[in-house]
């Protein structure tokens, strides 16, 4: 059908079908808009995909700009790494947490520190009292990860640690207990999140200026591309982004602006982009507007690509592909009927499979209370199995595509990313735009504004703001961390620190500072055998804290 | 004119959180009062001095790391020794229901779970101040 006829159609359906219904009947609402806020027309035909070329926008799988996914055959041929965030307490029963995942079906492993070990002090350094083992393992020497990683094969598993400010010293770590299990670094696989951008605005585990910071990453960079070719050295995250209340387009726009502040740090520092972009990696929420998520994820490809080939004229295919893991959206789980969550969760890791993302992690139903106990863990992964198993929804590659809606969305998602892309190049760059505050501005505003959407009811949350129930059934068996946990921690500390070897350690410690001094050695190597002679990651951090000062949030 | 409420929100140890505190921060101001935000990674210390210089009526500390049993103490602590005990302090965050019992038995007038409106707070506070 021609367009001037499809256009007429259109309109004729628009008039007699549509509009003498809703002025019969009436609608629902008197404006539909999407969780983002943007206006949602009652039809998509193709005369919302216009604009759209098919070759040049969409593609086909594992081909520029790779709308429709990453691979040529996506989960036809192995499905998405199912990935549980885990950790607590100490590194012994965090391992056994591993181990029980792994024997449930699990097929990747994610790493939760506490925030001692994330912000490079020590278990017995006073800030870290009352948190030890808390929001995650307390780690504080290599001693913590022989015993986190006892028996799992590390040249079998494929691991992801949420570490940032800290990340080349965990990474150091877990290359030397894999040294010890006699796998070498080329065969290790997997991601530290090593993301400081996102920490200034959203998640606040930071240590260090922006300078020295992306100075600290594109050493990793730099490292990971001689030594460790198969790990990701970076998971650029929206992620907190958007639970810190951005909307999507903030989500995807902040995190391509975040990608190309790190991409320009190592050009600047003369990398060739193709040495390294093929293992930079991201890392998006999953939220409850499942069309506009699906777009997200599909336009987050498109864009990536797009910024690699044309600002940084990247020349591999590997080099354009956004490659990411998901995670549901913790902000989503009410502490009201718990049980709900189950229902939004596996939505949201819908919305996640038909995006095509790499790996995956549901939450728990009861995260809205305190930890999740194994049994709520299991169901969560259970609802991964059953996405992939029972739904046929991996059996085709990107079943969306051609969805007038979605491809509508998507093809607007990329052009309003980029109009946010161009005010932070007009800002200089994500590090500058962070500093002026414009970005977190931009959150808190959209956060509020969610807030009062829900105190009003124009957005529904169930068992929230409608069909609430008086009394709400309480959580059972929340997971407990030991209160002895830190005790025993800092015990283990002073024994590891009375066996080693403190001359070399202080010997290890100064040349990691020598390192820090000089712009053309990387941080790693020193790292590593600071590592290895047991120094502590509060020694290690100290040294750099010492070089480098800290950063100090400002606050609008 | 009546006296404005004043507010110090504050976020005790190293939790990143900040979500949360900002929101009821904005809602506490719409709502007509003072409110003073610590930022983060504040210590017990920290959170009682700003609370005293300040001269608060409400101290509203927001956590998600579970660090609470170990900090909230420490604040109601000190607040006693600097014979300000009569700031009212209320809590928000990821607190298991187990713990409310003990921190209202310390003295913690109230703990919001997720999902409380800001009117409800805003209500709380009023009246616990008035």
């Amino acid at each position: 059908m021609s367009d001037e006829k499809l256009k007429k159609t259109e309109k004729d359906w628009e008039e007699n079908k549509y509009g003498k219904t809703v002025n019969r009947f009436g609608e629902r609402k008197d404006e539909f808009k999407s969780d983002s806020g943007r206006t949602i027309k009652p039809l998509y035909t193709p005369l919302d995909l216009e604009d759209i070329d098919y070759e040049e926008n969409i593609n086909y799988p594992g081909q520029y700009p790779f709308t429709r996914g990453v691979y040529p055959t996506m989960y036809r041929s192995k499905f998405w790494t199912m990935r549980q965030y885990a950790g607590f307490g100490n590194a012994k029963e965090t391992n056994q947490r591993f181990r029980y995942l792994l024997d449930q079906g699990q097929t990747g492993l994610s790493v939760a520190f506490d925030l001692p070990t994330q912000i490079g002090y020590d278990s017995d350094h006073p800030l870290a009292r009352g948190e030890v083992g808390k929001v995650g393992v307390a780690i504080d020497t290599l001693a913590d990860m022989e015993v986190l990683f006892d028996q799992i094969p590390l040249d079998e598993v494929s691991t992801s640690m949420t570490i940032n400010s800290p990340a080349s010293i965990l990474l150091a770590m877990y290359m030397v207990v894999a040294e010890k299990q006699g796998v070498s670094p080329d065969k290790l696989a997997g991601t530290i999140q090593n993301d400081i951008l996102k920490e200034y605005i959203a998640r606040g585990t930071y240590i260090f200026p922006p300078e020295p910071s992306l100075r600290i990453i594109t050493d990793i960079f730099d490292y990971c591309s001689k030594e460790m070719p198969r790990w990701n050295t970076i998971s650029i995250s929206g992620y907190h982004i958007r639970e810190a209340g951005s909307d999507a387009v903030q989500e995807l726009a902040f995190t391509i602006a975040d990608g190309i502040e790190y991409v320009q740090a190592a050009v600047d520092i003369g990398m060739d982009v193709d040495q390294f972009a093929p293992r930079l990696s991201f890392f998006f929420n999953a939220q409850m507007d499942l069309f506009e998520e699906i777009a997200k994820f599909r336009a987050a490809r498109r864009l990536w690509a797009e910024v690699m080939e044309e600002r940084f004229n990247a020349k591999k295919d590997k080099s354009k592909m956004l490659r990411f893991h998901t995670q549901t959206a913790g902000s989503a789980l009410t502490a009201q009927q718990p049980m709900n969550n189950i229902m939004r969760v596996t939505l949201q890791a819908l919305s996640a499979v038909l995006g095509g993302t790499q790996s995956l992690h549901t939450n728990s139903y009861d995260e809205a209370l305190g930890l999740p106990t194994e049994d709520s863990v299991k169901i969560a992964l259970r609802t991964q199995q059953v996405l992939a198993h029972e739904t046929g929804a991996a059996d085709t590659i990107d079943p969306m595509a051609g969805s007038y809606y979605v491809e509508s969305l998507t093809d607007k998602f990329v052009k309003e990313a980029k109009e946010y892309i161009d005010k932070i190049d007009e800002l200089g760059g994500m590090a500058k735009a962070i500093e002026a505050g414009f970005v977190q501005r931009e959150i808190q505003e959209s956060a509020y504004q969610t807030q009062k959407k829900v105190e009003n009811k124009e957005k529904v949350v169930v068992g929230v703001n409608k069909f609430t129930e008086e009394e709400s059934k309480k959580a059972e068996n929340l997971l407990k961390v030991n209160p002895e946990v830190e005790k025993h921690q800092i015990n283990g500390l002073k024994k590891i620190k009375e066996k080693r070897d403190d001359k070399k350690v202080n010997k290890a410690l100064e040349k990691v500072k020598k390192a820090a001094q000089s712009e053309d050695k990387n941080l790693m190597y020193p790292i590593i055998e600071a590592v290895k002679e047991y120094a502590t990651i509060g020694e290690i951090s100290d040294v750099l804290r010492d070089e480098y000062g800290e950063y100090e949030a400002k606050y609008i | 004119m009546e006296k404005k409420i004043k507010v110090l929100i504050a976020k005790p140890g190293l939790d990143g959180h900040d979500r949360g505190a900002k929101v009821i921060a904005r809602g506490l101001k719409e709502a007509g009062m003072e409110v003073v935000y610590t930022g983060l990674r504040q210590t017990p210390e920290q959170i009682v001095r700003s609370a005293v210089q300040e001269d608060v009526d409400v101290i509203g500390l927001s956590i998600l790391s579970g660090a609470h049993t170990y900090l909230f103490p420490e604040i109601m602590k000190r607040l006693k020794d600097a014979n300000r005990d009569d700031i009212a302090v209320i809590a928000g965050g990821i607190i298991p229901e187990d713990d409310h019992t003990e921190l209202k038995e310390l003295g913690i007038k109230a703990v919001f779970q997720p999902g409380t409106p800001i009117s409800d707070i805003v209500d709380f506070i009023k009246n616990e101040v008035n």
